[in-house]
């Protein structure tokens, strides 16, 4: 099919996918990490936004499969590969990649949105909405739109339901295997939540996702469900491309600040004195500058850098992965400072606690104490933390892009759209349809991060769980 | 606990919002004191704080913007007339023009102008011709100046110009202007315009070094950082006065665009001691500077300088007499442009600029009246306007209704994107360089442009020359043949297939490298990152797509794309140019050689240089605009055509809406100074603000209420909670 | 207490000096002299002549770290660091690139910022208090949840549109208060109406949530749990103890963004056109005008160190088991 192409930001997406599993494989071993998340799964809410956050996962990790097509074949039989580096993803959304119209179209739109010089085959010329190159092409009559729609559609829930049912009669019959009973009945108890873990939650939820996923399948490829944008890309694509964006900076910008903003927080908190002044030094030097000269000088270094280099960048993919890598980065050192200074706050507080001092007293090793008595007391601030400035940094890039320090402006992102449809906010008829795309694709990622956040919260808070 | 807080905040909000009406008798949302109400005042706003006010610096639109009401150069444009014809300013008569031989003895009548050595420009100055109020020129009972030098007592309470209460005005004289060149030469003036004039004024760059030496003589005697040095003490010896009213600058052979540059700000007169009241130590360190508090003889002065929010230029009470024009081309005086002719200017007693940084709250002001004209964002278009059948650009019901009117002009700028010449690839002289920059230009659809990101606000440009210069044809006299066709007497694009084999015969067939076979990579530069410019980035690759070519954009900073512009390392660029003056050799010269960027630090962003078009262009300059002329330059548009540096992209329009009360709006491209001429209707307009602006209040009420039925089951609750608790 | 002060003032003089290097560094890794003055001087018919002559004027033709031309102790301070920086730390701050004077653009734009930061944070920190304690006292009921809902959809939306739509709605369609502007004295009381309205529901969503999670820690202590047990009624028992003991991230929080009110907000103030210090910052960057990059930069840095000092003296005042030594 092509070329494998890796991205730095691919390879350390894997790498944080690969440490997860590793996480949970250890954590699977060891009861006393494994109850809490048996707790977390047992929450209706949190299976349900699981499932959501896991089709955003899938979603980003298919677009970070890159490769570079193979466009033909030299006389000797060498692969002649294009320069364009494309996605899994993209290759599965092929048509919603592919067409694409000349500017504005409105969601489900066989006309342009604004009207232009038709010139007729009698030569006068008209002034109206042209008809789309794609959407709806195949339709004689553009009155009969709705009633195709409708036809696709229900193709495309068919489908989902199809595939759906599929699964749960998978699920259903493991179960009724592993437990003896009837096929029947074991969907019965599944679907109606008669379980231990509640399974009809996810199910219920899946089931709307193979829904929207029969109805992209099959409505997407004939018309534009979210219209098109200013050059005629479809808006849906977009949206769904974004996803990568959007949890690349959530994610790594978090891995880069996490070790350096606990490792620091806690030693200044616990240990004081001139380690404390020194971790002070360092992160009210950085946090005193603007977070805006940093973002903007690291994106003006790596200006520089690209000028320099510029042969080793040749495609377009590249150099904007490479910015969004310094992104991350240079976020990472610009918001750790906060979460340090919270936890060194805390940690001032806990160390005058008398079993940490007992501790102390005792001779327990600073380094266990640290690990023991204190990183369990603040990990529910570092779990807030981290969710919170997961969704601020999702919407951070928005007003980055404000100022032209945001996403390289070739990549898909939600402030590219949001930013791009700031503009559009004005004009009369409004040009809606990216806004809300973007808004409910990010809405549904923050809310689903931020529920399921809540409840490993109370899962992992001991003094929490007692109370409930 | 939560009801009280609630209940207070409703009642602060109701108690703010009575006051609020209260205080006013106007609309509620009326960003001006209300009792600017009914007065003739022009509101305007500014997007981006002024750097320069000094007229020997600024050189930018949205300075002059202000500057241009202040100070007077000594010609202007006429403002009805068109093509643009100069007419005397702050001079009594164009200038007299006289060749003269290297002695300065005038060349015989019937004298072949090409043998001149130098030209004389003789300029007679106004003798009417009186300063604004300024503290400069006060003086005190003795006789002697009066905030010159400025005692400590006096400085420490001064924070802005105002703090000088005394101002008094003089007559404006030859030796201003002459005063004012020398401010151009002189170098921590840091004028723009210093290396071209240097070139032409007689004495310019010798005055340039002594005026330095001088300047830091003084420097050293004095130990101050910025003492004033009197420029008066230097001669030049291009620029002279001639007599009480006379005055006479001298240029090196011939220039004959010369005398546009003489309608520009460059050349107003600058009193001598407006120059040394700012140079006093301590001044600079308040922002008390001729950069900042202009000194000049215009219709209007600067009365309000506060970048950071609003600047007020009021009617300047000395201003000479001038008059409204009472001759405009056919239809202005259908179009009410001819019916205040003949009346005394300025018909306007102060211009309000207020800061407005983002286009959607100035666009929304501009519907609700507080700002009296408007130009039209991208996002709002649709709003304002509609196409007639024909495609001709009208307004729309809801802008009619409102008494809205729309002014539209081709701008005589250019905005195209360019071929590094000196590149391998896209460069060069050759067949198949041409054939390949050619296929490019046909393939990038600058019509497709202009509809999707203009919204048909630009005509493709079809060479160098914008519309309104001279040189410039129209339709199927001058279009371009390389990348349009006539068909049924039009000029259309040509198609891709044409672009296709073209491409074939610059030996990339299929845009397919031969030798490796993979597509060929073009690079596009550009220093545009925002957020809108996706689109137009995305766009750029579709069209390089249609060919097969694969573009890669290089999008960086402002710096970084200028270096390489610099170095000449970018391979395709977008890049405009605006007219300073509307002559041809103004654009042409963008093609000339000996202006190339990288080797000359040019306008020639290109580099291009095909000695035909060089030794064309002196001649086309020195020849009166004539069919002589226009032979020539057809000859230069048509080498440039055929050698294709350019993709030659668009020409904007410029539309412009302006309230019902606002009167003589003709759109005018070269002059800034058309303050003077503008009216506005202030009955009308505070009618239709209070027409337009009725607050409404019932969603407050409405939400207030809703909040106060909200608190009642949250007390239920609070309250079933509370003896729970207590059970 | 007071040597702790001291020496934490004394601290701030080497934060100060690692700021001012640090941005030094950053502003002339991106932006070369030459650029600088290419950037003042225009686009149109700039010479090479010209930009030299404006870097003699401005000090910017000096090398930027090390004079190796120079003698002896001139090789560092005949340097552009040295002499920019010499003045800075006397709080003069000098004239702008553009020959502005800094320090009389701070003091007039510093009061806009102001007038909207402090209010938008008094009231946003009642309403979200209250907000927060409302959920604390209903928590774990559907209540709870729902408003937890909202305050996540509320969190999800880009402060642009808060903007844009207050003013939509405010501005345009109900015509009660200008869209944007702003004035002097009393009167500048209509334009920072929708300012502050908007910049407290913004950022309603993230401080409820955040001050709930607070509450919500405190509310399953021990102590708490001993003052119901004492039958004592729970909105006492919430303001009594939870609230107070809660104190503490709340300070820090606050705190830590007072600086921040000072340099006001990039988006509120570019959008209602308040000529405030949000954008006097960022401006600088895009013109380039280190004088006041590296002015701004330090006087932020001196802002924060004092906010600094005071979380640290207010830990002491609310919770006596805080000591400073």
């Amino acid at each position: 099919m092509g070329k494998p192409v890796f991205l730095l930001t691919d390879i350390l997406i894997f790498v944080l996918v690969g440490l997860t599993l590793l996480f949970a494989w250890y954590a699977h071993r060891h009861e006393h990490l494994r109850a809490p998340w048996r707790r977390v799964v047992q929450s209706r809410t949190a299976l349900g936004a699981l499932v959501v956050l896991g089709f955003y996962v899938v979603v980003g990790l298919l677009d970070s499969v890159h490769y570079q097509p193979r466009i033909d074949t030299r006389a000797n039989g060498d692969a002649i590969y294009s320069g364009e580096v494309r996605s899994l993803f993209d290759w599965i959304a092929g048509p919603l990649r592919a067409n694409q119209e000349k500017t504005y179209s409105a969601p489900f739109a066989v006309h342009l949105y604004a009207k232009e010089n038709i010139e007729q085959p009698d030569g006068s010329v008209v002034r109206d909405y042209p008809r789309l190159d794609h959407a709806g092409a195949h339709l004689a009559n553009p009155d009969d739109r709705w009633a195709d729609v409708a036809q696709h559609a229900e193709r495309g829930l068919a489908w989902g339901l199809l595939v759906w049912a599929v699964g749960v009669l998978l699920l259903a019959a493991v179960r009724a295997r592993l437990r003896r009973t009837a096929l029947a009945e074991s969907v019965g108890t599944l679907l109606r939540g008669r379980t231990h873990y509640p399974w009809h939650v996810a199910l219920w939820t899946l089931l709307v996702m193979c829904l929207l996923i029969g109805l992209i399948a099959t409505v997407g490829s004939h018309y534009h469900i979210l219209g098109t944008d200013k050059v005629g890309e479809d808006v849906l694509y977009q949206a769904l491309k974004s996803v990568r964006t959007g949890l690349m900076i959530g994610t790594l910008t978090t891995m880069v600040m996490l070790p350096a903003a606990i490792l620091l927080g806690l030693m200044a908190g616990y240990f004081k004195g001139w380690v404390d002044d020194v971790i002070q030094y360092i992160y009210t030097t950085l946090n005193a500058i603007p977070g805006v000269l940093l973002i903007a000088a690291a994106i003006l270094m790596l200006h520089i850098y690209l000028s320099n280099n510029a042969d080793e960048f040749t495609s377009v993919t590249e150099r904007a992965d490479l910015r969004l890598l310094f992104l991350c980065l240079i976020l990472g050192i610009t918001s750790w400072t906060g979460l340090c200074r919270l936890l060194r706050g805390e940690t001032f507080k806990l160390r005058e606690l008398e079993y940490v001092q007992a501790a102390h007293s005792m001779g327990v090793r600073h380094f266990n104490t640290l690990l023991r008595h204190i990183l369990p007391n603040v990990l529910h601030i570092v779990l807030i933390t981290v969710v919170i400035d997961f969704s601020g940094l999702v919407l951070a890039e928005a007003v980055l892009s404000y100022i032209n320090i945001g996403v390289d402006p070739s990549m898909d992102s939600w402030g590219n759209m949001i930013n791009g449809a700031r503009l559009e906010l004005a004009r009369e008829p409004v040009v809606w349809w990216s806004l809300a795309a973007a808004f409910v694709f990010m809405f549904t990622l923050v809310l689903a991060a931020n529920l399921f956040a809540d409840v490993v919260r109370d899962a992992f808070d001991p003094r929490l769980r007692n109370s409930r | 606990m939560p009801k009280s807080q609630r209940k207070t905040r409703l009642l602060s909000l109701a108690v703010l919002l009575t006051t609020l009406a209260a205080c006013t008798d106007t609309a509620w949302n009326n960003p001006y004191p209300a009792e600017q109400t009914g007065e003739n005042i022009y509101y305007s706003s500014f997007d981006e704080r002024p750097k320069h006010l000094d007229p020997a610096r600024s050189y930018s639109e949205n300075e002059w913007a202000f500057i241009s009401q202040i100070y007077e150069p000594p010609l202007q444009y006429h403002f009805l007339k068109r093509p643009y014809q100069l007419i005397p300013q702050s001079a009594v008569a164009l200038p007299e023009v006289v060749a003269v031989d290297a002695q300065g003895t005038p060349l015989p009548a019937g004298a072949d102008p090409q043998t001149a050595a130098f030209t004389d420009y003789i300029i007679t100055v106004r003798p009417d011709l009186r300063y604004q109020p300024h503290p400069a020129f006060a003086h005190n009972a003795q006789g002697g100046w009066r905030y010159w030098p400025l005692d400590d007592a006096t400085l420490s309470s001064v924070n802005t110009l105002n703090d000088f209460p005394e101002r008094d005005t003089r007559l404006a004289t030859p030796a201003d202007f002459v005063y004012q060149i020398k401010r151009l030469a002189f170098g921590p003036n840091h004028s723009p315009i210093a290396g071209l004039m240097a070139e032409h004024i007689v004495g310019f760059r010798d005055f340039a070094k002594a005026s330095g030496a001088a300047y830091r003589e003084l420097k050293r005697e004095t130990g101050e950082a910025d003492p004033w040095l009197d420029l008066r003490q230097i001669d030049m010896a291009g620029v002279k006065v001639l007599d009480g009213h006379r005055y006479r600058i001298r240029i090196r052979g011939r220039y004959p665009q010369f005398i546009y540059w003489l309608a520009m700000n460059f050349f107003a007169p600058m009193p001598w001691e407006a120059d040394r009241f700012y140079g006093q130590p301590g001044l600079a360190e308040r922002n008390i500077t001729l950069d900042w508090y202009p000194v000049g003889t215009g219709p209007y002065y600067l009365s309000e300088n506060n970048p950071n929010l609003r600047m007020v230029l009021a009617r300047n009470p000395h201003y000479h007499r001038e008059h409204y024009p009472t001759e405009g081309m056919p239809g202005d005086r259908e179009a009410g442009m001819l019916d205040d002719a003949g009346k005394t200017l300025p018909f306007i007693d102060r211009a309000v600029y207020s800061l407005e940084k983002e286009a959607i709250p100035r666009w929304n002001k501009f519907l609700q009246g507080y700002y009296d004209a408007s130009g039209i964002a991208s996002d709002s278009f649709d709003q304002a306007i509609q196409f007639g059948s024909g495609g001709e650009a009208g307004l729309t019901p809801a802008m009619r209704e409102r008494g809205i009117k729309l002014n539209t002009a081709v701008e005589t700028s250019i905005f195209y994107t360019g071929f590094n010449m000196a590149d391998p690839v896209v460069g060069g002289y050759t067949e198949k360089a041409r054939a390949l920059r050619r296929a490019i230009a046909i393939a990038v659809d600058i019509e497709e442009y202009i509809s999707v990101f203009t919204n048909d606000r630009a005509q493709a440009a079809q060479g160098p020359l914008p519309p309104g210069i001279y040189g410039y044809l129209d339709g199927a006299q001058g279009y371009n043949p390389y990348v349009y066709a006539l068909t049924d007497g039009r000029p259309r694009r040509r198609g891709i297939a044409e672009a296709k084999a073209l491409l074939a015969k610059a030996g990339y067939p299929n845009g397919r490298d031969p030798k490796t076979g993979a597509p060929l990579v073009l690079h596009y530069d550009t220093a545009s990152a925002g957020p809108g410019s996706k689109a137009a980035l995305d766009w750029y690759r579709k069209q390089f797509a249609k060919l097969g070519i694969e573009l890669v954009i290089r999008a960086t900073d402002y710096n970084r794309f200028q270096e390489k512009m610099l170095k000449g390392t970018a391979q395709i660029y977008t890049w405009g140019w605006n007219a300073d003056y509307p002559d041809p050799e103004n654009f042409l010269f963008l093609l000339y050689g000996p202006n190339g960027k990288v080797a000359y630090r040019g306008e020639n962003a290109s580099n291009y240089s095909n000695p035909a078009f060089d030794k064309l262009f002196p001649r086309m300059k020195n020849l009166p605009n004539g069919p002589e002329r226009l032979a020539v330059i057809q000859r230069m548009v048509e080498i440039a055509r055929r050698d294709g540096p350019w993709i030659w992209g668009f020409n904007p329009k410029a539309f412009s809406l302006h309230h019902a009360w606002y009167h003589n709006a003709k759109p005018h491209l070269m002059a800034n100074n058309t303050l003077k001429y503008k009216r506005v209707d202030p009955q009308l307009r505070a009618e239709k603000r209070r027409e337009w602006n009725h607050p409404v209040i019932w969603p407050v009420a409405v939400i207030a209420l809703v909040l106060l039925i909200s608190v009642a089951p949250a007390w239920i609750a609070f309250r079933r909670r509370e003896r729970e608790a207590a059970r | 207490m007071s040597a702790y002060v001291l020496r934490r003032l004394l601290y701030a003089i080497p934060i100060l000096l690692g700021v001012n290097l640090l941005t030094f560094v950053l502003f002339f890794v991106v932006n070369s002299p030459d650029d600088m003055a290419r950037m003042h001087l225009g686009g149109k018919r700039v010479t090479d002549a010209a930009i030299e002559q404006w870097k003699v004027d401005h000090g910017y033709a000096l090398p930027l770290l090390f004079n190796a031309q120079a003698e002896g102790g001139d090789k560092l301070t005949e340097t552009i660091l040295y002499q920019k920086s010499l003045k800075l730390f006397q709080f003069q701050f000098g004239q702008s690139d553009s020959g502005r004077d800094i320090g009389y653009d701070i003091s007039q734009r510093m009061w806009p910022s102001l007038a909207i930061a402090i209010p938008t944070l008094l009231v946003g920190l009642l309403v979200n208090i209250t907000f927060a304690l409302l959920l604390a006292f209903f928590r774990a009921t559907y209540l709870d949840f729902w408003g937890v809902v909202i305050c996540v959809t509320m969190m999800s939306i880009s402060g642009l549109f808060y903007i844009i739509g207050g003013q939509y709605l405010v501005g345009k369609l109900l015509n009660l208060v200008p869209i944007s502007g702003y004035d002097t004295g009393w009167a500048s009381l209509k334009f920072l109406v929708l300012p502050v309205i908007v910049g407290v529901i913004g950022g309603i969503g993230a401080g409820t949530r955040w001050y709930r999670t607070l509450f919500l820690e405190e509310i399953n202590k021990d102590y708490v749990r001993t003052a119901r047990a004492k039958g004592l009624a729970e909105q006492w028992v919430l303001f009594g103890h939870v609230f107070k003991n809660a104190l503490i991230p709340i300070l820090t929080g606050v705190v830590v963004v007072l600086p921040l009110l000072f340099t006001g907000s990039l988006l509120t103030e570019s959008f209602f056109g308040i000529p405030g210090l949000g954008s006097y910052t960022i401006d600088a960057i895009n013109r380039q005008d280190f004088a006041i990059v590296r002015a701004m930069v330090f006087l932020g840095a001196v802002l924060y160190i004092l906010g600094l000092i005071l979380t640290d003296i207010s830990y002491t005042l609310v919770d006596p088991r805080v000591r400073l030594e």
